[in-house]
Order: structure tokens, then C-alpha cells, then sequence
């Protein structure tokens, strides 16, 4: 039976149902359902929420509460995730899962409320010091987001490592039908938390401080192992390029669905299209470029940003083929007429 | 005949002399003929016979090098 | 047949000090190890050490370790402490890390009145990073970003943090104390002990500040920093007990 709910709402129950034991989080617009669904709905289904003093503070109580061995979760949109940086490079630092949601908006700086996908690069690359990634999820639609809530407490607890889910402001907003799916959690050791048993084991220690060169070299390393591990099993694109399109359109998360309006006034009109749609934006799904059908002549690649995203499509490309590049940012949304058109003048400008 | 003792644990001792700017006996002394791989002269006790075991020395230690034993 | 009066507690691993010939901060993790023993709650403590000198803490106490980002430690705390409210959470903060970057989180640990412990330890500078001014820094003191001596015109009155932090409604219990002799040695101990006590009762939030030297960054032998924390910090920072909510007529300061 499926049930009606947003994004925001979807992703908060979705935690709870996936054994999510603490919700840290601060007021900021557009994730706003989530706090105020959690501190519903946690100390009932055993858990614990606390409104933090900032998204600091939020991201350092998640530091905590990840070290005592408990599934977490923390929300927030653009400028309040650029206050968490600080605390998800800790968190990569000392090896601890967690899931991080960021409903996005506009930037920089307070920018605005309304949507945006300028936060790609500081998802993608690690907005804080050191050398790290995570796991990054992009749903498109409430479904989406509901599953990869279950997925991204998973790769949290497999690889100890925090997942981010980014969407936009949009989707955290919509209402959208919704199949309540539960999965079971996986089974994982965390026999290394600091949860204050050494009566029964020896000590444990949760730090990021290593003070020798050769130590924290290969700790690094062997983090970075851990990446390739996830590299290799967790890539996830959605891939609708079939032979004798010549366009391959590259877009994630609410976007991509207008893009896939785009293609379907294109092919009314006997212009042949694909989607390729990356879920998981690090890792980055480069392999696909360079398998698409001998009939793709370009790449076209839609955010709602100044172009960000499209770096990595040129680094899958390898220069095969021409990429473009349409945007809108500030909070505006581009129409499936804009993509098609500027699908047109590619098409045409090839002519 | 039993008697009070302390025991120094010379190795990490930092010299930095609170304790024997503690010791109510003064019996408490950087031991110049010898340097520990710390590079520090260690402390010493210069009249075990004086020692009430007050354990002042072993409370201010910040490293706590010293043992104190009460003779019971 | 002779009896033990005094040796390292069991509350502290064997890993050898990296703290300079003299610094409090030994002294101070001594009390907490022993208070730690003494209540028999020592391996379901959890210590959070801060950035500074102290860094390093979770190699020293004999239980399980977080380390914290600078002045985040109260938030770590607070992680911790709810998701496992049965266990002993404290967190070990220098003046650097508790009274200037992370004042938000312990003003805010204390105002939801968060059961844990503090144990603050002000030396009045900046001791891992060579030495630097602190909001804790006294008026003339020279330090290595005050040279000509701190100047309050331009940097302000040293910040007096039992004091501000006695003002908050939720917070239970807040002392200064000093460890520049035994007999204050002693009544630390007492302070730091009665503060676990709370926490294990589920009385609130407890915070013991603890007056220390830094022989290194003062640039002063051992000896006389412990004579400088009676005679230069204690007149600016009283000792004494400043909130205690449980205690008799139950008040703050």
C-alpha cells in the first residue's frame, strides 16, 4: 500500500524504520520536516533527538554518538553543511558511520531558499581538510529517497565511513506516492566503538591524531583502500543511452526528471536522446562514457548550477566527445523546452 | 628493622623539583651524577631514615614517579 | 610488613606523560584517574580530550578515549552521553579550547543540562601552540601574541568562565580549584570526585575548573609557576564553589 508523504517526512521515517538511534540537527530552511519529525517521533521508537546549539555543535554530538556504536543521523541545507565540514572531516578522519542529509539550496553565502545543485562540489570533494571522501547519494524522486536512506545506513556501517544523501530543496518539498519498504540493517563488527565497556574488552579509542608521518601515511592509505572497495561495489548510475541516440543527457537528482521531459519532446520531433543519470555521485560513474553506443555524438550535461558535476562528465569523457553545458542557479528551475532547445542548437551547430 | 621507603621510578622523572619543594623533611634532591634517557637529572632522597611517608612528594608528582610504603 | 600510602593509580595506562618537567596537567589527571577508581566506575567511563596539550589525554586514562575537534568536546559529550546515559562521559578542556573556540558548545552542554563532566583546566595560555594569549590570559601577562603584556584597551579583561557559566539556570555544579600545593591538591580531588558523584546520580551538569601552572609557556621554573598560580591567578580567579544546585538551601553563586 502506498502512502502519500514529501521527501523530508519520507527521509525522516525511512531513518527510524532503519534502526537510526540519534538525530542531531539545527533549524535551517528547506529540511526543517526533518527535525520536527524526529523530535516526534525518536524518544518513542527508543531514541534520541536533540535541537543543537548549531550545525557544529550537531555534527560533533553525531562524532559522539557514531564513537559509542549507535546508528545517527544529521540534516541540514548548504550553509549549515558548510558549517559541518569541520566535523565530517573528523568523522572520515577516525573512521565513523553516520549518515548526513543535505536538503539543498542556493548559494553562496545565505543565498537563498529555493533549489540548487551548487553544492556538488563541496559533497563531491570533500569541503574539509585532509584527504577524504564519502559516499554520495542523489535520489530523484520520494521513493528514491526513501530506499537510500536504508542503502546509505549500510555503506555507513560496511565501510565506517559517514554517506551523504544531497538533494534538492525540491524534492525535500514534494509530495509524491511512497512504498514504506523496510529492509533489515547489515550485520557489522563494532566491536571497536568507545562505548564505555572495557570491563569486558580491552580499551578503545576513537581519534583522527596521528603525530608520525609513516603512521598517518598509511592509515591514509588504507583508507583510501576502502574507497576503491566502495569504488568497485557501490557505483550507482541509472543508464537509458540506447544505440542510435546522439545525445547522451547527463543530469542527477529532481533535474534529471525534466530532463527526461526534454527527451521526450525531442523524439516527437525525431531528435534521438538518453538519460544518464549518476545516483551515486562519489563514486562517480566514469566507466560510462566510455561505453555509450557508437551513435552518441555529444554529451549534454543539466544542473542547477554555474556547472559542476559537468567536471567530472569531461573527466569520464576523456575527450571523446564535445560536452556541453546547460545551467540555471539563484533558485531557478529550467523548463524541459530550455533542455530541448539547447539540444536543438547542439544537434543543429553539428550540422 | 623495617622502615618508611620511597621509590623512585628514575626514568620518567622530569626533574622538575615540586616534590622536593613539597618534602616538609627536605630530604628530597635532584641527583646530579645522574641523567635519564629523558635528558633530566632525576630526583633523589638523601635520608630514607628522615621520611615520615607523608606521600606529599607522591600527591604533587605530576608523573607520578614516586612509591610511597608506610612501615606497618 | 609495610604498607602502600601512595602510587600511580590503576586509573592511569602505563603510556609515559608527553606533558613538560612540572605542568599541572599530570597532576590533574591523576585526580580524575584515582575519583575514577575510587567510585569503581573507571571501565565504563568514556574521557573526550581536547585540542592542546591535553590532546594526547586518551593515551593516559585507563578507559575507552574519544578525541574531540578544538572546543567541540562538550558536543561529543553530549553524543555520547544520550545515546548511552548509563555510562560515565567526561570531557578534559584547556582554557584555549573551552573558554574561547568552544564556547558555544559548553554554554550550550550546560544549558540543556547535559549530565556529564568537565574538568577545565585554565593556565591562563595557549600551551601546545607556543604559548599564545588566552581570553584566560591576565592583564600584563606577556605571552607570544601579547608581548609587550596583555593590554586591556585593545584585548578586553580576562574572561572569568565558573562565573559565567554559575549563571546558567540548568547548570548543576560549578568549582574553582587550584593545584599548586598538596592541601589544594587534596580539596581538587574532593571537587572532582563530588562532580562523578553527580553524574553517576543523574544530577546534571558538572564543571570543575582547576587554577594550573604552564612552567614552559610562562616561562617560569616549576616551582615558582606553582607559587604564580597562588599569587597571580587566584586574586583574578577566587576559589571556591560557585553553583550547586543540590546542596544545601540549593543555590548558585
Amino acid at each position: 500500500m502506498k502512502v502519500l508523504m514529501k521527501g523530508n517526512d519520507a527521509i525522516s521515517e525511512a531513518a527510524i524504520q532503519a534502526g537510526c538511534k540519534a538525530f542531531f540537527g539545527y533549524p535551517i530552511t528547506p529540511q526543517n520536516e526533518i527535525p520536527e519529525y524526529m523530535s516526534r517521533k525518536m524518544e518513542a521508537s527508543g531514541g534520541v533527538f536533540v535541537q543543537a546549539e548549531s550545525e557544529v555543535g550537531a555534527i560533533n554530538m553525531i562524532y559522539g554518538a557514531a564513537s559509542a556504536g549507535v546508528r545517527c543521523m544529521t540534516t541540514s541545507s548548504s550553509p549549515g553543511m558548510a558549517l559541518k565540514q569541520e566535523g565530517i572531516s573528523y568523522i572520515c578522519g577516525a573512521n565513523l558511520p553516520c549518515v548526513i542529509v543535505n536538503v539543498a539550496r542556493c548559494g553562496p553565502g545565505l543565498g537563498g531558499i529555493l533549489p540548487a545543485q551548487s553544492d556538488y562540489f563541496q559533497s563531491t570533494r570533500g569541503g574539509g581538510n585532509g584527504d577524504y571522501y564519502m559516499p554520495v547519494f542523489a535520489p530523484s524522486t520520494v521513493q528514491e529517497c526513501w530506499d537510500l536512506v536504508f542503502h546509505a545506513f549500510d555503506v555507513a556501517d560496511k565501510y565506517r565511513t559517514p554517506t551523504l544523501i544531497l538533494l534538492e530543496g525540491l524534492l525535500g518539498q514534494m509530495m509524491e506516492p511512497l512504498e514504506m519498504t523496510k529492509r533489515p540493517p547489515v550485520t557489522v563488527d563494532k566491536s571497536w566503538c568507545t562505548d564505555g565497556n572495557a570491563d569486558k574488552r580491552p580499551r578503545n579509542v576513537v581519534t583522527s591524531l596521528s603525530l608520525y608521518a609513516e603512521v598517518l601515511e598509511q592509515m591514509n592509505i588504507d583508507r583510501f583502500k576502502v574507497y576503491e572497495e566502495i569504488t568497485k561495489n557501490e557505483l550507482m548510475v541509472e543508464n537509458s543511452v540506447k544505440d542510435g541516440d546522439t545525445v547522451a543527457i547527463v543530469a542527477y537528482g529532481t533535474p534529471s526528471r525534466i530532463a527526461l521531459n526534454a527527451i521526450e519532446e525531442l523524439a516527437a520531433e525525431g531528435i534521438n536522446a538518453g538519460l544518464i543519470r549518476p545516483i551515486t555521485l562519489w563514486p562517480y560513474p566514469y566507466e560510462v562514457f566510455q561505453n555509450l553506443p557508437s551513435s552518441v555524438e555529444h554529451i549534454l550535461v543539466a544542473e542547477l548550477s554555474m556547472g559542476q558535476m559537468v567536471e567530472d562528465v569531461r573527466l569520464g569523457v576523456e575527450g571523446k566527445y564535445p560536452v556541453h553545458f546547460y545551467g540555471r542557479t539563484g533558485g531557478s528551475i529550467f523548463e524541459p523546452s530550455e533542455i530541448a532547445a539547447k539540444v536543438r542548437e547542439i544537434v543543429k551547430g553539428a550540422k | 628493622m623495617a622502615k618508611n621507603l620511597i621509590t623512585i621510578e628514575e626514568s620518567l622523572c622530569k626533574g622538575c623539583f615540586l616534590c622536593a619543594d613539597a618534602c616538609p623533611k627536605d630530604i628530597l634532591s635532584l641527583d646530579k651524577s645522574k641523567v635519564n634517557a629523558k635528558g633530566y637529572n632525576p630526583i633523589q632522597c638523601t635520608d630514607m631514615d628522615a621520611c615520615t611517608a607523608c606521600a606529599i612528594c607522591g600527591r604533587i608528582c605530576p608523573d607520578s614517579v614516586i612509591r610511597v610504603e608506610r612501615d606497618a | 610488613m609495610s604498607k602502600v600510602v601512595y602510587e600511580k593509580s590503576r586509573g592511569l595506562t602505563d603510556a609515559p606523560l608527553t606533558y613538560c618537567p612540572g605542568c599541572s596537567h599530570g597532576i590533574i589527571h591523576k585526580l580524575v584517574a584515582e575519583s575514577l577508581v575510587e567510585l569503581d566506575v573507571l571501565e565504563n567511563t568514556i574521557a573526550i580530550a581536547p585540542v592542546g596539550c591535553s590532546v594526547l589525554a586518551y593515551n593516559f586514562f585507563n578507559c575507552d578515549g574519544v578525541q574531540a575537534a578544538h572546543g567541540r568536546a562538550p558536543a561529543v559529550a553530549t553524543g555520547i552521553k544520550r545515546v548511552i546515559p548509563d555510562k560515565i562521559v567526561f570531557t578534559y578542556q584547556g582554557d584555549g579550547d573551552l573558554a574561547s573556540i568552544g564556547t558555544a558548545e559548553i554554554i550550550h552542554a550546560a544549558h540543556r543540562g547535559d549530565n556529564f563532566t568537565v574538568i577545565f583546566v585554565n593556565n591562563a595560555t595557549y600551551g601546545m601552540t607556543g604559548g599564545q594569549m588566552a581570553p584566560t590570559t591576565l592583564i600584563n601577562q606577556k605571552t607570544s601574541t601579547s608581548p609587550y603584556g596583555r593590554q586591556e584597551a585593545t584585548t578586553g579583561k580576562p574572561i572569568k568562565v565558573s562565573e559565567l557559566m554559575a549563571q546558567i539556570p540548568s547548570a548543576a555544579y560549578i568549582e574553582r580549584v587550584s593545584v599548586h600545593d598538596v592541601q589544594h591538591i587534596a580539596k581538587t580531588k574532593k571537587a572532582i570526585k563530588k562532580a562523578f558523584e553527580y553524574q553517576i546520580e543523574g544530577k546534571g551538569f558538572s564543571m570543575v575548573e582547576v587554577l594550573a601552572s604552564c612552567p614552559i609557556g610562562w616561562n617560569m621554573p616549576p616551582v615558582e609557576a606553582a607559587k604564580f598560580i597562588a599569587g597571580g591567578l587566584m586574586p583574578y580567579y577566587p576559589l571556591g564553589c560557585y553553583r550547586d544546585i543540590h546542596a544545601e538551601g540549593g543555590s548558585g553563586a
